[in-house]
């Protein structure tokens, strides 16, 4: 089998998956999540093979593998005009294919511990609500009459649907990754959206569920429409959409040259632009980041780990890919630049005040994303690329930890039988590490990777890669907005693992909590390994003792993708020793702050506003969602087509019945009628009167009149004849 | 055989009409037999319309299955069938909607034998004017096409039905009064009715002459916007769309399925027929106000949408919204007639018609369904069904994402060939419609939401109000639609080549 | 062609006429068999005359001439070309199914048909069948004038005593009058005519095909033209002499309406064309543009009455105004579309009205109203008369793939040829009759049934069936295959035009 062969397979086995077990397999749980474990693992061999053939192919930016492509769209008098769809690794694709596959088999697997395999059916259990659990009787030692009655978790009961919606989720990743044109990559965008759609809403029966759910994908498709316009912009400007053909010098320069006419941009920096904002609505950035959060309605967490880790990168992987396009129109770069360094800080600020565990972590993914943006903002392409690879991998792993403590949170709500308990709020926990240590140690790691714990985790070398890019190529106030964010990050962090896991118990519940099933330990070591290695890829040549150890394979590797090789940012002490402080000082300080902090009310960072999240949900509420339903009720419906254009119409019948009537009564009637017809009636009743010397009824009166006429013939008749 | 192969066209065009006739003579009251009978009636056109469709050749331009008979030979017309990749299209589908509206009526009872004519003729009206290529048969078959949708939704419709049926009836027929004037102009002038060699001949008039005492020109432009008025009407082009809620509305589930997946497609086929070829000029002078009205059914359309509370007006506006996409691609081709740009945005608009004719009937259908189940369609009373009805849920959400023109489905690719056709020609107005796109959006989750979504809906969950699963026979009419938009959506080329041809050598 | 079909078809009704008074006025049901047995062998003898007309020759043809009074050059000069054979066939088709529909079945509380004095009924109705007949066959004016007299004649009785007891005596009076004043100011026109074609020629006669070649004077053709159409074009029912008509058919017995709508009214309209147009074509041209303004007037007007009409003979009466309006139109155009059309026009709505006044008078002698707001659910209890109306309201809508259409297409072209603002103007008609068509169906049949019908009314007879289905047959035909008629009627129209050209 061709390696080009085997790409175009890779996205296969999930969507087949999907249909199988929506169309058969659906009321067989364990044959569902077989098949559906099974093509993640069939996607990720697939991926592992192509990974490893991709490295061993010198410069594969300029001869990526992938083949010809197909003819999709007929359009057009001759086939050379004719829309082509085909696949492309090059070192981008390769390294995040490489993730995508990681993260997406770890979901899978995962999800058969989180949704309870194996666990008795709930009591009253039903679907689209989350399990309530199940009583189970306990036999004691002896084996006697039941000694008790206690509730376990139970299975989900639409498990199999989940599987099936997840391999939907994961077609439409690799589908995204592996194209080489950006329509066949919105088609898989688009998917990755309704499937998160439909995981936002997998407990639909949940009002806030079904909420989350339309106002994930509204919010999304708001970049989306921008985004398509800036793709059918692209296509109309360089009649392709293919990845190979426009990162050519010659359509590049084109672009670049011509003058879109919108805010004095060149068309490329509108395209770039347009297709920044379909980012903005994916990755969730300000000011589109409102859904992220409430994202979280999902089934924790791996429907948000769906999300968070993977989904939200796809809107950085596509700017990412465009970046040759982007880069071209300073004024998008700077916008870009701004966007992402003040998302990276604006979610920062939120994220110190959440007490939701699964929340802070939407929002330091927000934050972690503007990073990646700014980074690309500023040029650091490998920077962006490198943290968007670790983060997507410590960033799973917290999320999937957070799923495993909730998890075992819910365990000892089900044991104690308290439903008030939020299992989610963190300070209902505490002391959980000894309760649950595989969670604990791995979320450490991946906490630390997020805060970027110097030298060992991979958040460190990512990060401080693009701080010092910032740095080294003078974007001064992104580097210090960066920086502040970076603490923030490091400090909401440590307060978030204080909170969790240090201290002691502050309820019940904590006290019960239980570490959860290997199927959801075992992708959090996994994770936690590479949340650690996937860093020393990437350590800069010039680094202190370190540097030259390992070659600085990923900036050679990625690099290579674009047309020039970006050459790495000469070393510079200062955003170095920025990084340590900033990692260093915000752990420290967050645990400083937070060891003895036992309850919301001690905490005095809980501002309203920041609480809040800066009042965005409200305020879009007031100027847009609201307005919006009006001027489609009243102004458009009611008013515009009930009453003006129907109200036109219905004008014509009761005028056509004036006017009838009128002619009716007012000329047919009186002139016509009485006057002619009447009229002469009367003139001959009174001449028929006037004959009426033998008194007949009026057929005589007739014939009468007849004989005159006939008379009157033949008198002219006569006269004409002898005159 | 021989005589089949032939007449094959005429066939399909009047078998139903045929069929429709031999019901007439059938024992009444055998419910039964005329529902297979008709079923079976509908299924032969839509079987030799395959055998046109893979006998047809896409590469050659002009007209096959061309028949020509003498039908009216005292003012020059003649009855002249024959197809091209556009029309053929339509055919297509025609003939597969209608079998599936009809096994969609299998729950009628009322007056079973009438109604299964009406469908009959019905068929045979609509595939007329997709067939005809001489003026006059193509507005007989325009005409004779209302009656029946008359009757199906003033006989079978629901409360509001009197006045829905005739709003539709004398609107439409209000609005070809221009279309019949100008045709008998055209007859008046030409002495002959004949598509092909009008187009040569009524393009040729020297501008500069006088035609009934007006300059060539001015005739043009107001034969063009009688034709346009006849043909926005039906489409309909915003703001002549207020009948489409009313009729789309009240007519029985099978009517509706019809009237969204044919009966407006032959506006928008009148466009692409009539319009273009025979008032380029005309044409590109107006596309901008046509673009506008074209814009303003995307957005105020689903604006509309967005504002019901009930199911099927919901429904319908959307109708409205998505036809906009199919006139805005053919505002753009008007305006750059030949560009690249524009054989793109009409292989959209074709596409798109297409699209709509299978996404919408499919969401009627699914609408009839549940409301056969619980006699109501206010959003309001609906909610929380999707435990009771997974199955249907299923279905009715993958028929309103196609109909949301998500990605892998047929609605997108039409859509984004539409918009990317439109863009570098109305740049504005593609930009505009992108807000009707967002807010298609908006309905189509908020139609979901207030179905399928929210706590379990204890009224419908038990007692006599129990809601039953989707049937098989209704599967049944789904199955080959969504199979069609899967289809589509992700492998167009098998449609979308015959229609670039067709309008590569079209226009 | 020796055998004279002509003259055969013409007396037939007259001889069965005969037949029946001689019968005895007890023996209700042989008068109907007789009456029914004629109308039959009318009807078939037109059919076959229609059909053995040879389109190619045209012209006029089973040509009968018997001198009559050879002093004045009037002779019994039969003919028929192709503007007249449709109607002859009209006439056979209208008179076996108004036979049908007064048959008159002796149903308790249903008053269908005709049950007072039917020997006298049919007698009357029949003589005037043969003035028709005869009118339409006669080559020679006289002779024309004769048989008018003798149609119209008969119509008076027909309406005063077996009419609808509310109106009759006025409106048989009125219709009388106008047709009567009509008829003198034609005749007048005639006789001059006769006599300049004396003066010009030296020759006595009535025989049209002679006054073809009269050569009259443009200025005389000027001051005739008028007199002789619009005496005949009152009893064509043209504005503003319309009025006797809708109080006419409302008055008659639905037979009588049948026969007046379907044919009479024809007859004006045609020996207007005969007459009128055809013997003084360059008066014609002087004044068509008067015609068109009246016939104009007269399709928007009448659709405009007929669309506000309350009671439902009268809505019918108003739509036959309009169409005959339309009929007039087609004259007034004098070009090939427009004559053609109103040939065509003038067999389909006298079939189509015809229908129309059959269903009506089915439902009134059932239901005893005729206003709209009070009948409803027909369909409910006689679906076929049903269906059968509807058919004819699509044809009066002039829907494609019916008669109506085949006939007002041509029309509308014809004028177009002539005034494109007249054919705007006119074709408001055409959505204002579909509403009040598709209204009156949707009310009166498929409305809610009063219940003070329930069980009161019953189904159609099965005469009546086969009347309202010969009835449909022929408007079906048309308008599918406009080949039955219309190469017919071209060659008489091409004949009139040679005329018009001619000069």
């Amino acid at each position: 089998m061709t390696t080009e062969l085997l790409i175009w397979l890779i996205p296969l086995p999930p969507v087949l998956a999907f249909f199988l077990i929506v169309l058969l397999t659906n009321k067989n749980k364990a044959l569902s999540h077989t098949i559906a474990v099974g093509a993640a693992l069939l996607s990720w061999l697939g991926s592992m093979i192509v990974f490893v053939q991709a490295l061993g192919v010198e410069h594969l930016g300029e001869h990526p593998l992938g083949g010809e492509p197909i003819n999709w769209l007929p359009l057009g008098e001759s086939v050379d005009t004719y829309f082509k769809i085909g696949v492309l690794v090059d070192p981008l694709s390769a390294v995040t294919l490489f993730f995508v596959a990681w993260t997406v088999l770890m979901i899978f697997l995962y999800s058969v511990g989180y949704h309870n395999f194996g666990q008795p059916v709930g009591d009253h259990d039903h679907p689209g609500l989350p399990p309530h659990g199940a009583t189970v009787e306990e036999h004691g030692h002896q084996r006697s009459s039941p000694v008790g009655k206690h509730v376990v978790p139970s299975i989900e009961p639409m498990y199999s649907r989940f599987f099936a919606f997840i391999g939907l989720f994961a077609f439409g990743m690799f589908v995204l990754v592996l194209s080489d044109n950006l329509l066949t990559l919105f088609v898989g965008w688009e998917i990755m959206g309704l499937c998160s759609y439909l995981l936002i809403g997998f407990w639909y029966a949940k009002p806030s569920a079904r909420d989350a759910a339309i106002k994930a994908f509204i919010t999304t498709r708001i970049g989306d429409v921008f985004m398509l316009l800036g793709i059918a912009y692209l296509y109309s400007a360089t009649g392709t959409l293919s990845f190979r053909e426009i990162f050519t010098e010659g359509i590049l320069h084109t672009l670049a040259t011509v003058p879109s006419g919108v805010l004095g941009l060149s068309a490329a920096g509108l395209i770039g632009l347009l297709l920044f904002i379909g980012t903005i609505g994916k990755s969730a950035q300000f000011p589109l980041h409102v859904w992220l959060p409430d994202a979280m309605e999902g089934p924790t967490p791996v429907s948000a780990m769906i999300h968070a880790a993977t989904m939200v990168s796809a809107g950085v992987y596509m700017v990412i890919r465009m970046f040759p396009l982007i880069s071209l129109d300073p004024t998008t770069m700077a916008v870009v630049a701004f966007i992402g360094a003040f998302t990276a800080l604006f979610a920062a600020t939120i994220a110190v005040a959440q007490n939701d565990i699964k929340r802070v972590l939407a929002y330091s993914t927000i934050s972690q994303l503007g990073f990646m943006i700014a980074a690309l903002g500023i040029g650091a392409y490998v920077a962006a690329v490198f943290h968007l690879v670790t983060h997507a991998f410590f960033k799973a792993l917290l999320f999937l930890g957070s799923g495993s403590v909730i998890h075992g949170m819910e365990h000892g709500v089900l044991h104690t039988g308290n439903h008030k308990v939020d299992p989610q709020d963190m300070f209902n926990m505490g002391g959980l590490r000894r309760k649950m240590p595989i969670t604990f140690w791995t979320f450490l790691i991946g906490g630390f990777a997020l805060s970027g714990f110097p030298i060992i985790t991979a958040g460190f070398w990512s990060k401080d890669e693009i701080l010092a890019d910032a740095f080294g190529h003078g974007h001064t106030a992104v580097f210090v907005t960066l920086a502040v964010a970076a603490f923030l990050t490091a400090f909401y962090t440590m307060r978030q693992i204080t909170l969790t896991f240090l201290g002691e118990a502050r309820t019940k519940e904590a006290e019960h909590a239980q570490e959860t099933p290997w199927t959801m330990t075992l992708p959090l070591v996994i994770l936690a390994f590479f949340a650690v290695t996937y860093g020393w890829v990437g350590i800069p040549e010039h680094f202190p003792a370190l540097g030259g150890l390992v070659p600085n394979w990923f900036h050679e590797f990625v690099g290579g993708t674009l047309a020039e090789h970006p050459e790495a940012v000469e070393f510079s002490v200062w955003p170095l020793l920025t990084s340590l402080f900033v990692a260093l000082g915000g752990l420290t300080f967050g645990w400083l702050v937070y060891r003895n902090v036992n309850s919301a009310a001690e905490d005095r960072l809980q501002i309203p506003v920041l609480k809040n999240k800066y009042y965005f949900d409200e305020i879009y509420d007031r100027v847009f969602v609201k307005p919006a339903y009006w001027f489609a009720e009243a102004v458009i419906y009611k008013f515009m087509d009930q009453s003006v254009i129907d109200g036109i119409l219905h004008i014509f019948g009761p005028v056509t019945d004036r006017l009838g009537s009128a002619i009716r009564n007012y000329f047919d009637l009186p002139v016509i009628n009485r006057f002619f017809g009447d009229g002469s009636a009367n003139v001959t009743y009174w001449f028929g009167g006037k004959l009426r010397a033998v008194q007949t009824g009026r057929i005589q009166q007739y014939l009468m009149l007849a004989l005159v006429v006939f008379i009157g013939i033949g008198a002219a008749l006569y006269f004409f004849l002898l005159a | 055989m021989n005589f089949i192969d032939t007449h094959l066209l005429s066939l399909i065009l009047f078998v139903p009409a045929l069929a429709a006739v031999i019901i007439l003579f059938l024992p009444n009251g055998e419910n039964k037999l005329f529902h297979w009978f008709t079923l079976g009636a509908s299924l032969i056109p839509f079987v030799l319309s395959l055998v046109v469709w893979f006998r047809f050749d896409a590469t050659q331009s002009g007209f096959q299955f061309e028949e020509a008979y003498v039908w009216y030979e005292a003012i020059g017309s003649s009855f002249h069938l024959g197809v091209d990749g556009l029309s053929l299209t339509m055919v297509l589908l025609t003939t597969l909607l209608t079998p599936l509206a009809i096994l969609a009526s299998f729950s009628i009872s009322d007056r079973v034998k009438a109604y299964m004519m009406l469908f009959l003729f019905l068929e045979t009206g609509m595939l007329g004017v997709f067939m005809a290529l001489d003026l006059l048969i193509f507005f007989v078959f325009w005409e004779v096409g209302l009656v029946p949708m008359f009757f199906l939704i003033n006989q079978w419709g629901s409360a509001n039905r009197n006045y829905a049926s005739m709003k539709f009836l004398i609107y439409t027929m209000g609005g070809s009064l221009g279309l019949l004037l100008a045709i008998q102009m055209l007859g008046v002038l030409f002495g002959h009715f004949d598509l092909v060699r009008l187009y040569e001949g009524w393009n040729s008039l020297d501008p500069t002459k006088t035609l009934l005492g007006l300059p060539v020109s001015t005739v043009k432009a107001i034969a063009f916007w009688a034709f346009t008025i006849a043909f926005a009407v039906k489409v309909p082009v915003w703001p002549f769309h207020t009948w489409l809620p009313d009729a789309h509305t009240e007519a029985p589930t099978a009517g509706s399925m019809i009237l969204a997946g044919v009966l407006l497609k032959l506006g928008a086929y009148g466009f692409l027929r009539l319009i273009l070829p025979l008032y380029p000029n005309e044409a590109r002078i107006f596309a901008g106000a046509l673009a506008v009205l074209a814009t303003a059914a995307i957005v105020f359309g689903a604006f509309a949408a967005y504002a019901q509370t009930d199911f099927k007006r919901l429904v319908a506006y959307s109708s409205v919204n998505h036809m906009g996409f199919v006139v805005l691609g053919i505002a753009a081709a008007a305006f750059a007639a030949g560009t690249n740009d524009a054989t793109i945005a009409l292989n959209g608009a074709i596409l798109q018609m297409f699209n709509h004719g299978l996404s919408a009937a499919g969401m009627f259908f699914l609408v009839g369904v549940i409301y056969e189940r619980t006699h109501t369609r206010d959003l309001g009373k609906f909610g929380g069904l999707f435990p009771l009805v997974p199955v249907y849920g299923g279905i009715l959400i993958f028929t309103s994402m196609a109909s949301l023109g998500l990605p892998g489905l047929n609605g997108f690719i039409s859509e984004f060939l539409v918009v990317r056709g439109a863009w570098p020609i109305l740049p504005i107005y593609t930009a505009i419609s992108m807000l009707g796109l967002l807010f298609t959006g908006a309905y189509i989750l908020k139609g979901i939401k207030q179905v399928l979504h929210g706590p379990l809906n204890e009224h419908w969950a038990r007692g006599e109000h129990k809601l039953t699963e989707i049937n098989t026979r209704e599967i049944l009419v789904m199955v080959p639609l969504m199979a069609l938009i899967l289809w589509i959506g992700i492998w167009p080329a098998w449609i979308l080549n015959v229609i670039n041809n067709a309008v590569v050598k079209l226009f | 062609m020796n055998f004279p079909v002509l003259s055969v078809i013409t007396f037939t009704p007259m001889v069965a006429a005969v037949l029946i008074l001689l019968l005895p006025a007890q023996r209700k049901n042989e008068a109907r068999a007789v009456a029914l047995a004629a109308a039959t062998f009318a009807l078939i003898l037109s059919l076959w005359t229609y059909f053995n007309y040879d389109q190619a020759a045209a012209g006029y043809q089973f040509v009968e001439k018997y001198n009559w009074l050879p002093v004045l050059g009037i002779s019994l000069h039969f003919g028929v070309d192709g503007i007249s054979m449709p109607l002859v066939l009209l006439t056979g088709v209208v008179m076996f199914t108004g036979v049908l529909i007064s048959w008159g079945d002796d149903h308790p509380h249903v008053m269908a048909g005709i049950q007072d004095r039917p020997r006298e009924f049919f007698a009357f109705l029949f003589i005037l069948a043969s003035g028709v007949l005869g009118v339409f066959v006669s080559l020679d004016l006289f002779m024309l004038f004769f048989f008018y007299e003798i149609a119209v004649f008969p119509m008076y009785l027909l309406i005063v005593i077996w009419g609808w007891i509310e109106t009759r005596e006025y409106a048989a009076m009125k219709l009388t009058l106008y047709l009567f004043i009509g008829s003198v100011v034609s005749l007048v026109g005639v006789l001059v005519m006769y006599w300049i074609q004396y003066q010009n020629t030296g020759l006595l006669s009535f025989d049209m095909l002679q006054m073809e070649q009269a050569g009259f004077s443009q200025t005389f053709q000027n001051i005739w033209f008028l007199p002789v159409f619009f005496g005949f074009a009152v009893l064509g029912g043209i504005w503003p002499f319309h009025n006797w008509s809708p109080d006419g058919h409302v008055a008659a017995p639905t037979a009588v309406s049948m026969f007046h709508a379907g044919v009479l009214m024809k007859l004006g309209a045609f020996a207007a064309l005969r007459v009128g147009i055809m013997l003084l074509p360059q008066g014609a041209q002087t004044w068509s543009w008067l015609i068109m303004a009246f016939a104009a007037i007269a399709v928007v007007y009448g659709a405009y009455i007929a669309f506000v009409q309350m009671d439902f003979k009268y809505m019918v009466g108003f739509s036959s105004v309009s169409h005959m309006g339309l009929v007039m139109l087609g004259f007034s155009t004098l070009n090939q579309q427009g004559l053609l059309g109103s040939g065509v026009q003038m067999f389909s709505h006298g079939v189509m009205t015809a229908l129309f006044f059959a269903v009506v008078g089915m439902i009134y002698d059932r239901a005893h109203t005729r206003q709209i707001p009070e009948l409803g659910g027909i369909n409910k209890i006689m679906p076929f008369a049903t269906i059968g109306f509807i058919i004819g309201g699509l044809v009066s809508m002039g829907m494609p793939g019916f008669s109506g259409f085949v006939a007002e297409f041509p029309i509308f072209m014809g004028v177009w040829g002539r005034q494109w603002l007249v054919a705007v103007i006119a074709s408001i008609s055409i959505v204002i009759t579909a509403a009040y068509i598709m209204r009156n169906i949707r009310q009166v049949f498929f409305g809610e049934l009063p219940e003070k019908f329930e069980g009161h009314l019953t189904d159609v007879t099965v005469l009546d069936k086969v009347a309202i289905a010969v009835l449909c047959f022929f408007m079906v035909v048309i308008g599918l295959f406009p080949r039955f008629m219309v190469p017919m009627v071209q060659t008489g129209v091409e004949n009139i035009l040679r005329l018009l050209g001619g000069q």
